[in-house]
């Protein structure tokens, strides 16, 4: 198997791995980068428990090799605090109770908060449509809804 | 205790545990590593049943990177996993091997395990393994003939049995009798986190660690040492994140004991991490059972008694777990209503399909379904409302507590409180039950198919008998509880802070919880059939309770003042009423109580205290859930449009962590009502192997829940008067939803099988039509 060597820009660091074609972006971010925060629920491309931001845009690392994302800007969860404060995100998460085992969490946030940036005026079917594409098995997703809805309100303030 | 108008305990406050979760430093099973680790992936059968002619490993062996690979004969110390609740003679022939001998009997059963540098090499190895199986008849459906398990060995591993009084006797002579023939399909937890299990040998230390363990890690504790013959100390499991638990993780698989005897024999650390296509094949399923159940009752339809034969679907071995899923089943289908005789026959069959066992309100879910399916059967043979058959069987609050010779889990069943009418009402008023009913004839004019349908439950919580816990407050007036609990994403360590913290006169928020060591509390009980609230939290309580009385009567000293005048707030212990004047801080006096501190004066150093909790009887919180769909003609696709859960849980620590039990119990059982289901063809070839076919609902499938969280009923059992809150949501949804169907269909008895899937009702829809 041929090693690759590249870089990748996670969360405004620039990190040089060395991994394999096959590797995905999911096993490289978790294995050679020590960024665990993103999930394997699935590897198919179903749950998104893996989610992550790559160029802006919410994609399953799981489904992306490594190497696709050479020279790529990526955004994980820990990279959404900022400075010790909390992502709106983050914070409506954890104040609507939409954690429970936070196997999911880090896959929504990313998926959300992509979805935002991109949309910031969303009404609630479009963010019940956002949030059906990632998977829980804890919560029953209604507060999960109301933590992006308040989110979404506090993300348009701040802009 | 004195009572504080607003304490911490009743409040929907903050978890203390979200933190880390939501900036992704969780640490999870796959989150864990060691260095030089190695990676064990498994070899699994692709037959359903056979006879293992030859496993040909040469060529996976000679993969650089690969370290070992083990097949049974590699192995021969590790007998076949044991019963969690020790031995059970008759069940012991039919043990599950760590890996295969001579037979496998399932698609998915580990024959053969490779350690490798890393997780890509052991998987390109399993691959070059050849296993060569000379296939065997396989055997479906639980309901058909029964086979060999072994030579000689009936696939009717046991035959279960439990009644009382003599139904024969009073169906002879009833006015009438009703029966039904139902299903309720294979389906399972299938937690978001796929199982995972680290072993790790310490030679330094002579301890071997078991990393990634869940749910009880006491008890699987005590098996594993017993396995591997090591005393107590030398073995500790740990528990850390969990991402969902549900009945299926935590219990000790092939996969547990492979690392662990991976990790002793090549002295270091190895990793095991499921992939979600082995997790749908391999993981504990559950629920499958087929009942023929009837019932005598008078023209009123008053239950005179009911008898009930079903086959439980094992699947290929009994598992941890041994016949505790078919023995409830037994014990509880009776539910909520007076029954005059009942006899219960169980078959406990082996199958050729994966290994079942517990998921989320096990025994109930399905004798919810089977239950309610019956008593709607006989609302309609009587023609009395489903409201009225269910309101006069309902055991009233003035028979509490309310026995019965049945038993689970080895308890005897006796209802503890509860005003099971009382209830119903409240949901039938928030549903608008009357007024519903025009309503819903209005639409069916207008050609919908729209219904409601309602099933009431008893559930069972907190068996016993005995946990402890163990509370200590540092000289900075910061708290440990230690517990022998476990949290598999419930909020377990919120819910025993805020026990604590009123318990003891201080801020929740200083309080770290403990949980899922066995190297930090000898005992434990761990977090299965919602006994982490009860038991648990009970016993948090006596300790922080005598963690309070140390401080206050060290505190009377010094400040010179009865104990019983002084009270705790915030952790300052003062005289009552008296925010201003002397204090001392719970840390000051752990401070003083130091070993070597002068003022110790002979008490025992240390503020803290070990508490316990023992209980004789579960208790058993109880509920109802009414349902009201529509139903698409074209596609068969069910809407739930509507939907009341009203669950009595006695006393609610934390409401808004109830509420979100109950809600995700609900997403849960609706999955089971409507799209789960774990299909085989009928060579015994899984189909429901990846998220595309194992169908689990997503935000737009689940509606909007009114949840009424009830607390008329506190339990006599245990001084905080809490019963469970785990599987409520999940346990009558099936029930609820049939019942709605049937209504919908305007045909009742139509649904007998669940998962209600859109092609079965279609089906339905078709003969309806036709007839
Ligand atoms: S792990 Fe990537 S979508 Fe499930
Ligand atoms: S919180 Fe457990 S999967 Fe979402």
């Amino acid at each position: 198997m041929t090693r690759h060597t590249i870089q990748l820009k996670i969360n405004e660091q620039t990190r040089t791995i060395s991994v394999d074609a096959r590797k995905t972006l999911l096993d490289a971010l978790r294995e050679d980068c020590n960024l665990t925060g993103a999930h394997a629920g699935c590897e198919h491309g179903v749950c998104g428990a893996c989610t992550v931001i790559v160029e802006g845009e919410p994609v399953r690392s799981c489904l992306m090799f490594a190497v696709q994302a050479e020279g790529k800007t990526i955004r994980t969860v820990e990279g959404l605090a900022q400075g010790g404060a909390l992502h709106p995100m983050q914070k409506a998460f954890t104040e609507q109770h939409a954690v429970q085992c936070g196997y999911c969490t880090p896959g929504f946030l990313m998926l959300t908060v992509a979805a935002l940036e991109k949309t910031p005026d969303m009404d609630d079917d479009a963010l019940r449509e956002v949030v059906a594409s990632n998977l829980c098995r804890c919560t029953g997703y209604e507060n999960i809804l109301a933590a992006v809805r308040i989110a979404a309100d506090d993300m348009r303030r701040r802009t | 205790m004195n009572a504080k108008p607003k304490g911490v305990i009743g409040q929907s406050v903050q978890r203390i545990e979200d933190r880390p979760l939501i900036i992704g430093k969780g640490m999870f099973a796959g989150d864990i590593s060691f260095a030089h680790q190695l990676h064990m992936r498994i070899v699994r059968s692709s037959s359903a049943h056979g006879v293992i002619k030859r496993i040909d490993t040469q060529a996976a062996r000679a993969l650089p990177g690969v370290h070992a690979v083990w097949t049974a004969a590699d192995i021969p110390e590790m007998g076949p996993i044991d019963f969690r609740e020790g031995k059970i003679e008759k069940l012991e022939p039919y043990r599950q091997p760590v890996l295969a001998i001579d037979r496998v009997r399932y698609v998915g059963e580990p024959v053969a395990a490779i350690f490798a540098s890393d997780a890509y090499t052991a998987e390109d190895a399993a691959d070059l393994v050849e296993v060569e199986i000379e296939d065997l008849p396989v055997i479906m459906d639980a309901r058909a003939a029964t086979g060999e398990f072994a030579p000689g060995l009936s696939s009717e591993a046991a035959v279960i049995t439990q009644g009382f009084g003599d139904t024969a006797s009073v169906f002879a002579t009833a006015h009438a009798v009703v029966e039904i023939d139902v299903t309720v399909g294979r389906h399972s937890g299938v937690p978001l986190e796929t199982r995972g299990a680290i072993g790790r040998y310490d030679a330094a230390r002579d301890v071997l660690e078991l990393h990634g363990a869940a749910k009880v890690p006491h008890k699987n504790k005590e098996t594993l040492a017993r396995l591997f013959g090591r005393p107590a100390a030398a073995l500790h499991l740990f528990e850390t994140h969990v991402g969902g638990g549900f009945g299926v993780r935590g219990e000790i698989y092939p996969e547990d004991i492979l690392v662990l005897a991976a990790a002793l024999r090549f002295g270091g650390a190895v990793k095991w991490i499921e992939d979600r296509r082995e997790h749908l094949m391999a993981a504990n399923q559950s629920r499958e059972q087929h009942h023929k159940t009837r019932a005598a009752v008078d023209e009123k339809g008053t239950l005179l008694a009911i008898e009930n034969e079903f086959w439980h679907d094992q699947g290929a071995y009994p598992r941890t777990h041994a016949m505790r899923v078919a023995e409830t089943t037994c014990g509880i289908l009776p539910g909520p209503y007076r029954v005059g005789a009942y006899k219960a026959l169980g078959h406990y069959r082996l199958t050729n399909k994966t290994p079942a066992a517990t998921y989320r309100a096990p025994g109930r879910y399905e004798t919810n379904f089977v239950r309610e399916r019956l008593l709607d059967a006989i609302a309609a043979k009587l023609n009395i409302s489903r409201v009225d058959v269910r309101k006069q069987n309902l055991i009233r609050s003035d028979e509490m507590p309310y026995a019965r010779p049945l038993c689970v889990l080895e308890d005897d069943v006796s209802y503890d409180s509860g005003d099971y009418a009382g209830l119903l009402d409240k949901s039938l008023k928030a549903i608008r039950w009357d007024e519903l009913q025009s309503e819903l004839a209005e639409r069916r004019k207008r050609g919908e198919l729209v219904g409601v349908g309602l099933a009431t439950f008893v559930e069972k919580s907190g068996l016993g008998p005995t946990d402890g816990a163990h509370v200590c407050v540092d000289t900075t007036g910061a708290i440990e509880v230690i517990t022998g609990g476990a949290s598999v994403g419930q909020g377990f360590e919120t819910v025993m802070a805020q026990v604590c913290a009123e318990a003891l006169g201080v801020d929740y928020r200083n309080i770290r919880v403990v949980h899922g060591r066995t190297d930090r509390i000898d005992f434990g009980i761990g977090a299965h059939a919602s006994r982490a609230t009860v038991m648990t939290a009970n016993a948090v309580h006596a300790a922080a309770l005598i963690v309070r009385e140390k401080a206050l009567s060290f505190a009377a000293e010094l400040l010179q003042s009865e104990a019983a005048t002084l009270d705790i707030i915030d952790g300052r212990v003062i005289r009552r009423g008296e925010s201003e004047g002397p204090s001392i801080t719970l840390g000051e006096i752990a401070n003083h109580l130091r070993p070597a501190a002068k003022l110790r004066r002979g008490r025992e150093p240390g503020l803290s205290a070990d508490g316990w909790f023992d209980t004789d009887h579960q208790v058993y919180p109880y509920g109802n859930q009414i349902a009201v769909v529509s139903i698409d003609r074209e596609t068969g696709a069910v809407n739930v449009e509507q939907y009341v859960i009203a669950y009595d849980i006695g006393r609610a620590i934390n409401p808004v962590l109830v509420r979100g039990q109950i809600l995700g119990g609900f997403a849960q059982g609706l999955g089971g009502a409507l799209y789960e289901e774990f299909l085989y063809d009928e060579r015994g070839e899984p189909l429901s192997v990846t998220f595309a076919d194992y169908l689990m609902p997503t935000a737009n499938e689940v509606p909007k829940v009114d949840v009424i969280i009830s607390e008329d009923a506190p339990s006599p059992r245990n001084p905080l008067g809490i019963k469970g809150a785990g599987e409520s949501g999940i346990a009558a949804v099936g029930a609820a939803i049939a019942s709605a169907v049937d209504d919908a269909l305007g045909s009742p008895g139509a649904i007998t099988r669940l998962p209600i899937t859109p092609q079965r009702l279609k089906r339905i829809l078709n003969r309806l039509a036709s007839a």
